[in-house]
């Protein structure tokens, strides 16, 4: 079995600290990725809205690259951003159920000298991790538990919609395991696959900041010290704007938003820097403080 | 010309009559140059087409050409012989033909219907009609064997369904077997506190039935019992009935409680089946006090004695009449039976696949079968409505279609649950005076009295909000929706999303097949559709009869519906079953199996292969010998020959490939 990593734009740029989270925690479980050579973007939203064919070919040659990089064995690709999941995973169901697709793409790849068998597997870290991995390895690795830390798990819109591989689509529990695992205590909360906002943050922001400001102000009430996510453009969302929601609604909400892994990274003792927890507008402060003010106001839908 | 072509009644000559079907076929298949075709074939020495074949001038084409000696063997290209291969073999009987020499090109079903552009639906259409010809000159006449029927009948499954269908047969002086796998009759009707439209107490209208069913003369009841083998055929079913122990003997218990009060738990301990998990019962138990019969039942799982070996056996020494029998084993019981009607029933959505409903996840999320337990007032609560904190609820919501019409659980209506949650909502409204919202796709009423029960429960100020409902929650954003349930929808009307915040909720549960329902059609040889309902023969037409003659269907197996529906197809099924009995023969199908004696090598192979053990094994000659009256036609043992010796009436080798090279020699 072979672990190729699938980095796509967000993680080289916006979500870096997504990526170099990722990379430390795999390392420390001695599961080293490897980079995808010569990757391209997944397809994802703009390319998929304007031309499907088009997404499905971009997303079809990552397909190929990965099969010929990994010569004969089972390939999985493991994908942390959101988006890419959802767009190769997408691509990946169209081609295998829709045989005029498959061939116009078959043709443009071989047009590029390249063949995509189908024997391609998706994974999201957080399944590698959890099912992989498993709960007692990790544990065993938590030199630091995150002891007195209230999470609220946040597993975003795209990874469990409309494909469900690893868990409930609407009730999902695989991060509250991970983070359990760790130490740390979990906050219930029914929000936790609600849109972020996503794209509307730029271009309808009075909806898209009311749908972020939502989901925190309902992860502070619930006694959440930190939210983590599972996708770079929820992290950007409820972590960068948080000075705007401030002038919006008049409240500070002061919650750190991190990536899962860098939670795991946390506890397993891992330097800040080195899993990009120096980046963070809003710092991520030690688990043995003081617990969150339950309360607060409400806010319309 | 192969020597088979020539048969007592001559060289063969065969009639081609090809159907329009009015536009079915003959809007895709060109139907004159088809004539033309089948015209120019070999042996044909009518071609003839008709708008109908099926109907009596269309019969009449064939008949008058059998008398006028034109034709002795007949080719019908038309619709599936399952449709009206028996029409049109009847038609030749009636001609003095033998209805054998007969074959049916199936050009709709496997033509026009499933066949996009003419051109290729007639060049196939062609290929089936010069299959059928060159395989019906090979046919030979065969005769029809009469078989007595016996008279008595099984029914399985004892909700209202089976008890009406029993005691219809029982009372026309039929004997009757009423199988049901759990301690007590009644099903999911005796759960119910009233029935809609009509409001009726579900007991009232269903106890004086379950006691005529103890009480009939005609009806042997075997309750905790299941049906493990089926053999025969119909009129002639040999059946297998396991008779679980239930650890308390039935002719001697009356049912007094005195051992449940006995056992040494003092208080239930295991969910209660029949409160759907709402109350707790002991491990000796009626399950309800109409239960039928009333009769203590001791639950293996949970009873000290069995998983321990060491309880005082309290129950034992207080039943004065000896009853109970910690040693009973089980009972194997075989009955020979001529028919059997199915109703098994159906059980309902678990609410819990739909993980952001909250079904189990909040409290106060409830099934509407709970509800049902929950109105009655033979209930846990007797006849409360109350949350887990013992209030009475000031708003509760009903949503619909949880498990129904819904591409990720079940596309189909499950037909019941639009009128039973307006009955649920009037009753909450009763008991609670509480703001009921119902949230519905779609108000589906149409039944008798069903619509003016809608509206009366309109007028009685239930709101009614149209939308599928996306979430149930606790997430709160003012406020008044904080610690309660809040309910998420679009309403469809207004258009727009609402959030209405309830203390209860009720998950208007769909019906589902019965899990095993895949065992049990197995069991009784009949098919099931996607979705695991029992099918029956023809929607329409032949709505309680299956596939297998002498197997009819009545109830929910078949399909979700109220109980009116389940009670009049009851009936239709006891008729069905009354009419083969009253008959009392059957004609069998010659499709049998027989035997080349010359090459039958004497290897056994078949006879162990032979589901109706119908094959013996004739020691002076050392070859296999074929009961015909016990052969169904099945040609599992035509198969397993290594020798060719077995041969099937209908099927024989020669037909068959010459059915195939029919085929070929035309595409």
């Amino acid at each position: 079995m072979t672990y190729l990593y699938f980095p796509g734009c967000s993680l080289k740029s916006t979500g870096r600290a997504y990526e170099e989270s990722v990379l430390e925690v795999s390392r420390a479980l001695s599961m080293p990725l490897t980079e995808l050579e010569d990757w391209n973007c997944c397809g994802a939203t703009a390319y998929m809205s304007i031309s499907e064919l088009k997404a499905f070919a971009l997303s079809a040659r990552n397909f190929a690259l990965a099969e010929r990089q990994a010569g004969n064995g089972e390939v999985d690709m493991v994908v942390p951003c959101a988006a890419c999941y959802l767009g190769l995973n997408k691509a990946k169901r169209y081609l295998n159920e829709h045989p005029e697709i498959r061939s116009k793409v078959d043709e443009a790849l071989h047009a590029a000298g390249l063949e995509y068998k189908g024997s391609i597997r998706l994974r999201h870290p957080l399944d590698v991790f959890v099912n992989d991995i498993g709960l007692k390895n990790i544990a065993e690795l938590a030199v630091k538990p995150l002891e007195g830390m209230r999470v609220a798990c946040y597993y975003g819109c795209q990874i469990l919609r409309p494909y469900a591989d690893f868990d409930d689509a609407h009730e999902p529990t695989t991060m509250e395991k991970l983070m359990q695992a760790l130490g740390a205590e979990t906050v219930d909360w029914p929000l936790k696959t609600r849109c972020c906002g996503g794209s509307l943050i730029g271009t309808v922001p009075e909806v898209g900041l009311r749908l972020s400001y939502i989901l925190l102000k309902e992860a502070k009430r619930r006694g959440a010290d930190v939210l983590a996510t599972a996708c770079p453009l929820c992290q950007f969302n409820l972590e960068c704007y948080q000075d705007k929601m401030k002038d919006m609604f008049g409240e500070n909400i002061g919650l750190p938003v991190v990536y899962f892994t860098q939670l795991m990274g946390k506890a397993f003792g891992l330097p800040d820097n080195r899993l990009g927890l120096q980046r963070v507008f809003v710092p991520l402060v030690s688990p043995k403080r003081a617990k969150a003010e339950v309360g607060g106001v409400h806010v319309s839908e | 010309m192969s020597a088979n072509r020539i048969s007592p009644n001559g060289p063969p000559k065969v009639g081609v009559y090809i159907c329009h079907c009015g536009i079915n076929i003959a809007g895709k298949v060109n139907i004159a140059e088809t004539v033309e075709f089948a015209g120019k074939l070999p042996f044909v020495t009518v071609a003839r087409e008709y708008k109908f074949m099926c109907s009596d001038p269309g019969q009449d084409l064939i008949q008058q050409d059998i008398r006028d000696g034109k034709v002795n063997r007949v080719v019908v290209a038309s619709c599936s012989p399952l449709m009206h291969e028996g029409t049109f073999r009847r038609a030749m009987s009636k001609a003095d033909g033998n209805p054998f020499l007969f074959q049916m090109a199936n050009i709709r079903e496997h033509v026009s219907w499933v066949t996009s552009a003419k051109e290729p639906a007639t060049v196939k259409a062609k290929a089936l009609i010069a299959a059928a010809v060159r395989r019906v000159t090979l046919h030979q006449p065969l005769e029809r064997k009469s078989v007595p029927v016996k008279p008595d009948v099984l029914i399985v499954g004892g909700g209202i369904s089976g008890i009406q269908a029993a005691l219809t047969l029982a009372d026309s002086g039929k004997k009757v077997f009423l199988v049901e796998r759990e301690p007590t009759i009644g099903g999911h009707m005796a759960k119910f506190d009233k029935t809609f439209p009509t409001l009726d107490c579900a007991a009232c209208i269903l106890t004086p039935k379950m006691s005529s069913v103890r009480a009939h003369p005609n009806i042997t009841l075997w309750t905790y019992s299941e049906v493990i083998g089926v053999e025969g055929y119909v009129g002639n079913f040999k059946v297998k009935v396991k008779r679980k122990p239930r650890y308390v003997i039935e002719e001697l218990c009356v049912g007094c409680l005195e051992c449940i009060e006995a056992c040494i738990y003092k208080k239930g301990r295991v969910d209660d089946e029949f409160n759907v998990g709402l109350s707790k019962r002991k491990p000796i138990y009626i399950p309800f006090p109409q239960a039928t019969p009333l009769v203590a039942i001791i639950d293996k799982e949970s009873c000290l004695e069995f998983k321990h070996n060491r309880c005082k056996k309290f129950c034992v020494d207080s039943c004065e009449r000896k009853a109970i029998d910690l040693n009973q084993k089980e009972e194997i019981k075989e009955i020979d039976v001529g028919a059997i009607i199915l109703a098994t029933g159906f059980k309902t959505f678990d609410a819990k696949r739909i993980s952001r409903y909250g079904y189990r996840k909040y409290p106060n999320v409830y099934s509407s079968l709970e509800i049902e337990r929950m109105v009655n007032a033979s209930g846990p609560t007797g006849g409360e409505v109350k949350l887990k904190d013992g209030n009475a609820p000031k708003a509760v919501g009903i949503v619909h279609c949880v498990g129904s019409r819904d591409n990720k659980t079940n596309r189909y209506c499950s037909r019941v649950c639009c009128m039973y949650s307006l009955k649920l909502a009037h009753l909450i409204k009763e008991r609670t005076g509480a703001e009921v919202y119902n949230f519905y796709i779609d108000m589906r009423t149409p039944g008798k009295g069903y619509e003016e029960f809608y509206e009366r429960l309109l007028e009685e100020n239930v709101h009614f909000i149209r939308g599928r409902v996306a979430e149930v929650t606790d997430w709160a954003m003012t406020p008044q929706e904080e610690g309660r349930l809040i309910i998420r929808a679009e309403d469809t009307l207004v258009g727009t999303v609402r959030r209405i915040p309830v203390d209860m909720v009720v998950l208007s549960v769909g019906l589902e097949a019965q899990p095993d329902a895949d065992d049990v059609r197995r069991l009784f040889n009949i098919s099931c559709s996607a979705e695991g309902w029992f099918l029956e023969r023809h929607p329409k037409l032949a709505p309680v009869s299956t596939f297998t003659e002498g197997v009819f269907l009545a109830g929910a197996c078949q399909g979700p519906k109220d109980i009116p529906d389940c009670v009049a197809q009851a009936g239709a099924a006891a008729a069905e079953a009354m009419a083969l009995i009253d008959r009392g023969h059957v004609e069998l199908e010659p499709n049998t199996a027989f035997i080349v004696e010359e090459l039958c090598s004497g290897c056994k192979t078949c006879i162990a292969m032979c589901p109706y053990s119908a094959i013996s094994f004739v020691t002076e000659k050392k070859t296999a010998a074929i009961n015909g009256a016990l052969c169904k036609g099945c040609g599992t043992c035509v198969a397993a020959c290594p020798s060719g010796a077995l041969q099937q009436n209908l099927f024989t080798d020669e037909q068959i490939f010459d059915e195939i090279k029919g085929v070929l020699t035309y595409v």
